[in-house]
């Protein structure tokens, strides 16, 4: 045990010693947003140009390196997501605490002349805030970061995420250590059950009660698993998590296994995020190199075997039992409970189910205590959450904010306000925000000061679920957004109970009902009934779930509805069903070529005057729209 | 069947037999097994399925089963390149449905049909890629191009046209 105790400290002491010529450090985001930006080739320009500048340029200080350099070196290393998305690639400065954003390849000579001459940062590469001339040279004067609490990010966006020295080198696996060497199962158990933490995949149970529950159970052999199958479009929290910063996620399974005495682990991780899949692999393998996974963990004498799974991309295996189907190879269909996985999971062991985001909380409670883990957050909601904040806002990506922020904050400070398609900004409130995906709700302009935790959203009929937050502007058709819900659970829903199978069916028909027309005030009493059956008839939460879009909607745009189904209107003018053709007398130039192509002579109007359309003779066969170069011709 | 075509055939169940060893022929390893092979044929042939089945001693249905319930495995070949759209929210709020509709006017396909007569390109949709940061986000091979517009997408299509029509 002393072993152990030695090597996490001289580990750290390694790493420090290693990195302790490093002067500056330059840190390229390598997430997913950031990759597709081009980051990785902004990284070789970096490394390029600071080594023909005559620098000693370190690309890798992994635990594995050896090589000492004499003197001064700067450190170009990648690391996992920095949360804004929207403004990448992103390249920080440490210690200066720049960040850059939007870098090119050809921003790199700049950047490393500024670094050596001293002449402070490259303005042009600083964000800028809409509508004011100052530019923001850190973190810290940026609206977007300043409202936020990093705790679970936080070593996101700081750490290499396949160095596993770095990791130790800022207290990594101290938690785990001091789990099995210091503290009884049951202790650890306490110690979360004390922090309040709640699960972060959806439904907001207790995660310490649910570890004390599998504790308690007989058996010789209990499994944890770590759900990584982040189905919900429009959120990517477990996604940035699992790539920026593996080890937190690696670490809270190992003081899991120890709160309930698990000698096995898995985590399940979506197909659809191959980086995510082999950074887990890499830093299980790591893990296990280290001793701090095996038969001997941490010196403990008992052991922990963990493994990678990939997902083959089915929504459903989210739910728990589903989950288990799927890594017992079978189809992921859900099954009912009880049995709870606490009881008989896993080859019928004892298995504790844990969302990413819960599990990588969880070295955070041990390292600093249940106490200031409660510090942030609400009574009943503790901690810090984190949001996939996305639609139709200027500050897209992945916040964390301490339960209990206001949708205002999140939305307007964040958020930085409502934007067109393209990204603009545009001087108009939003229309709606969704939160939770296809199971949540939607949230109105009503609910801006309503603070975002478990309790509050659930009295208005939405859920914190995973944390995709979509903002949704004025011209977004919410009899629309409930139907491309209903699609997305109709397709996913296993088939396996027929409340669920034939009722979001039956749904998604109503809603194409209403959407092209053929609606009637019936067509909403059956919608909204069906949609009761099916929430209360259903086997397993998705399908228990699946009619919340629909019933939120009904129930905050009901006017929405009616319109459709009792004016034949669109009140976003998005259903093309309800669209009246229209040419606008702006852009006409009244040069006739529409109204010589259409076939029923529906345009009328003369040579260099604005023509008109005759919404009652016009077919809608979009011949008019072809033949005009002026864009002027809408709503056909 | 020819004798090449026979060789052909036996190789291909000897790189499958491999796959299986390699998860020593647990059926509970299906889904590792089924990935494996795809990642060999770029999709699951009806015969490997049934000898996967035979294989691990479970019904056919069973693999079938699975097979289809996934939405990552393919049974039918795909093109050359694969052009996965995504229609998470965040993209589908921010018009990934146009982006949908050019680029399958582009490569001339109708609703039903996602690989071009070619067999260059296949165009999927999925539910969520992860980069909602980045919406409307379209992958071609693996290669995520996002905050895109309609046209931007036909150009990134086209371009790998012609990048295939250079090299022929």
């Amino acid at each position: 045990m002393m072993n152990h105790v030695k090597t996490l400290e001289t580990m750290a002491t390694e790493y420090r010693e290693r990195t302790r010529s490093i002067e500056r450090r330059i840190v390229v985001c390598a997430g997913t947003g950031c990759i597709a930006g081009g980051s990785l080739k902004v990284h070789e320009a970096l490394v390029r140009v600071a080594e023909e500048r005559g620098l000693d340029v370190k690309v890798s200080v992994r635990y594995e390196t050896d090589d000492q350099h004499p003197g001064s070196s700067i450190h170009v290393s990648g690391s996992g997501c920095q949360g804004f998305c929207q403004m990448g690639p992103l390249v920080t400065l440490e210690p200066d605490g720049i960040l850059y954003t939007k870098v090119k390849v050809e921003d790199a000579e700049d950047i490393v002349t500024a670094m050596i001459d001293g002449s402070g940062p490259v303005t042009r590469l600083l964000y800028h805030e809409p509508g004011k001339d100052e530019a923001c040279t850190g973190p810290e004067d940026i609206p977007f970061y300043q409202r936020q609490t990093r705790r679970v990010l936080g070593d996101c966006g700081r750490l290499d995420p396949e160095d596993v020295g770095e990791y130790i080198a800022h207290d990594g696996y101290q938690a785990a250590r001091q789990a099995w060497t210091h503290f009884s199962p049951a202790e650890v158990c306490a110690q979360v059950t004390e922090s309040g933490l709640r699960g972060r995949g959806g439904g907001g149970f207790p995660t310490g009660r649910k570890w004390r529950l599998t504790l308690d159970q007989p058996g010789d052999h209990k499994v944890v698993v770590c759900n990584g199958d982040e189905g919900d479009p429009g959120a990517f929290m477990d996604r940035s998590v699992m790539e920026g910063n593996p080890h937190s996620v690696v670490e809270g399974m190992l003081i899991a296994a120890r709160a309930v005495g698990a000698d096995r682990g898995l985590v399940y991780v979506r197909a659809e995020y191959p980086l995510a899949v082999s950074r887990m692999r890499k830093a299980v393998e790591d893990a296990k190199s280290l001793g701090f996974l095996g038969d001997d963990v941490l010196g403990t004498s008992r052991p922990f075997h963990l493994e990678v799974m990939e997902g083959a991309g089915a929504f459903v295996c989210g739910e728990e039992t589903a989950l288990l189907a799927s890594v017992a190879g079978r189809r992921g269909m859900p099954s009912p409970k009880p049995p709870f996985p606490s009881e008989r999971g896993l080859d019928g062991q004892p298995t504790v189910i844990n969302n990413v985001e819960t599990l990588a909380s969880i070295p955070l409670i041990l390292r600093k205590g249940p106490e200031e883990y409660r510090r942030l957050g609400t009574a009943t909601s503790p901690g810090t959450k984190t949001f996939a904040l996305t639609g139709h806002v200027a500050n897209t990506g992945l916040i964390e904010v301490p339960f209990g922020t206001t949708l205002r904050e999140v939305v307007e400070t964040i958020g930085g306000g409502v934007t067109d398609d393209r990204g603009n900004l545009i001087d108009e409130p939003f229309k709606a925000v969704q939160i939770g995906g296809p199971s949540g709700g939607c949230l109105t302009r009503d609910h801006l000061d309503l603070p975002l935790d478990f309790d509050s959203l659930g009295t208005v009929g939405a859920m914190v679920g995973s944390g995709g937050l979509v903002v949704m502007n004025q011209r977004t058709c919410m009899v629309k957004v409930a139907r491309f819900f209903m699609q997305f659970t109709q397709n996913e829903s296993c088939g396996k109970c027929v409340p669920c199978r034939e009722g979001t069916r039956q749904m998604l028909i109503l809603l194409d009902d209403i959407i092209e027309g053929r609606g009637t005030p019936d067509t909403l009493a059956l919608l909204e009934r069906t949609a009761n059956t099916v929430s209360r008839a259903s086997l397993c939460g998705l399908g228990k779930t699946a009619p919340s879009p629909v019933l939120s909607t009904l129930r905050h745009f009901r006017d929405e509805y009616e319109a459709h189904v009792l004016h034949e209107h669109c009140p976003a003018g998005q259903c093309e069903a309800f669209s009246v053709p229209e040419i606008d007398p702006e852009l006409c130039r009244g040069c006739m070529v529409c109204l010589r192509r259409c076939p029923v002579n529906a345009i009328s109007g003369s040579r260099k005057e604005p023509h008109v359309i005759d919404p009652e003779e016009c077919i809608r066969c979009g011949a008019c729209v072809e033949a005009c170069k002026f864009n002027a011709i809408v709503g056909v | 069947m020819t004798p090449a075509e026979a060789l052909i055939q036996t190789r291909q169940f000897e790189r499958v037999c491999e796959i299986l060893d390699d998860h020593d022929r647990d059926p509970r390893s299906l889904i590792p097994i089924l990935h494996a092979v795809q990642e060999e044929y770029r999709y699951l042939p009806e015969k490997v399925l049934a000898f996967v089945a035979n294989a691990l001693d479970i019904p056919p249905a069973r693999v079938y089963g699975v097979a289809t319930f996934y939405a990552h495995f393919a049974l039918a070949p795909r093109g050359k390149h694969v052009i996965k759209l995504c229609d998470g929210t965040a993209c589908h709020v921010r018009g990934s449905i146009d982006l949908l509709g050019a680029v399958k006017n582009e490569l001339h396909l109708d609703d039903d049909q996602h690989t071009t007569p070619d067999m260059l390109f296949t165009v999927e949709t999925v539910s969520c890629l992860g980069a909602c940061g980045l919406a409307p986000v379209m992958v071609i091979d693996d290669e995520v191009h996002g905050l895109l517009t309609a046209e931007e997408a036909v150009k990134l299509v086209r371009n790998v046209r012609h990048g295939e029509e250079a090299a022929s």
